[in-house]
């Protein structure tokens, strides 16, 4: 149960911070406009040139071996809708670190999507 | 604040390319780490070992290939939408994944979470009426 425990909240701090990151490192490289293979290549060669995306990588590793911890010993089903929680977090750092505007619709979305949330933990069997 | 045209289908589609395949790989990683026997405890060696075994089973590997297939398409459509944007609206995946778990591995999911991931759509939905860009780009 503790070691569930661990792995979530390993999974949702750190896997949303990373995200964050990585959000901030391609704004950064800027609109991609090209699609064929060789300039996405040219576009991700970019992004790592970028600090944020080499911390985005590094947090958003430890969440990647969070969830396979938590996949050891929790369904599927409940997994990873418990992880939306991670809407709510990313919202709150997408408006305070990328200064995002969340509207008030956007914010009614995600406290939606906690509610949500919230029923597949008590949905747990 | 509106986006023309061309910038919600590109969006669109790599938002479908996402939810395709993200749900596909958690599957596949569901199903390989089921195969593995939980960790014993946090010794060092243990997580070693724990992490090791979990990367000799292919269907780890499968899991892996289509959630960079998913990365791909994120950190594009990251470079020019709302991350506040594309977070929620990429989370129609939790009802594909609570099917494939259904369907698939043959889960059990309780009504409540059932309405659960009702919601977490629901709001996905709402999310998906506002407009993709809200910050000013290079």
């Amino acid at each position: 149960m503790l070691t569930g425990f661990i792995f979530y909240l390993l999974n949702v701090v750190p896997g949303t911070g990373g995200e964050i990151c990585m959000s901030r490192a391609m704004k950064t490289v800027g609109e991609v406009t090209d699609f064929r293979p060789r300039a996405i290549l040219h576009a991700l060669g970019r992004a790592m040139s970028v600090p944020w995306f080499w911390v985005g990588i590094t947090m958003m590793a430890t969440g990647f071996f969070s969830l396979l911890g938590l996949l050891s010993v929790a369904n599927v089903s409940f997994v990873f809708p418990a992880t939306a929680l991670s809407y709510a977090v990313g919202t709150l750092g997408g408006k305070l670190f990328l200064r995002e505007r969340v509207t008030p619709q956007r914010w009614f979305g995600v406290l939606l999507v906690c509610v949500g949330v919230t029923l597949v933990f008590f949905g747990k069997q | 604040m509106t986006a023309p045209q061309g910038l919600h289908l590109k969006t669109f589609t790599l938002i479908l390319i996402m939810v395709s395949v993200a749900p596909l790989g958690d599957m596949f990683l569901g199903k390989g780490m089921k195969r593995v026997p939980p960790m014993a405890s946090w010794a060092p060696a243990e997580v070693f070992h724990f992490f090791f075994r979990a990367f000799t089973s292919g269907t780890i590997w499968l899991g892996i290939g289509l959630l960079l297939t998913f990365f791909v398409a994120y950190l594009l459509v990251l470079s020019w939408a709302d991350y506040t944007y594309v977070l929620p609206a990429s989370s129609i995946s939790n009802l594909l994944i609570a099917l494939l778990a259904y369907f698939v591995l043959h889960e059990t999911i309780t009504p409540t979470r059932w309405t659960g991931v009702a919601f977490i759509c629901l709001g996905v939905f709402v999310v998906g009426r506002t407009h993709l860009r809200t910050t000013e780009h290079r």
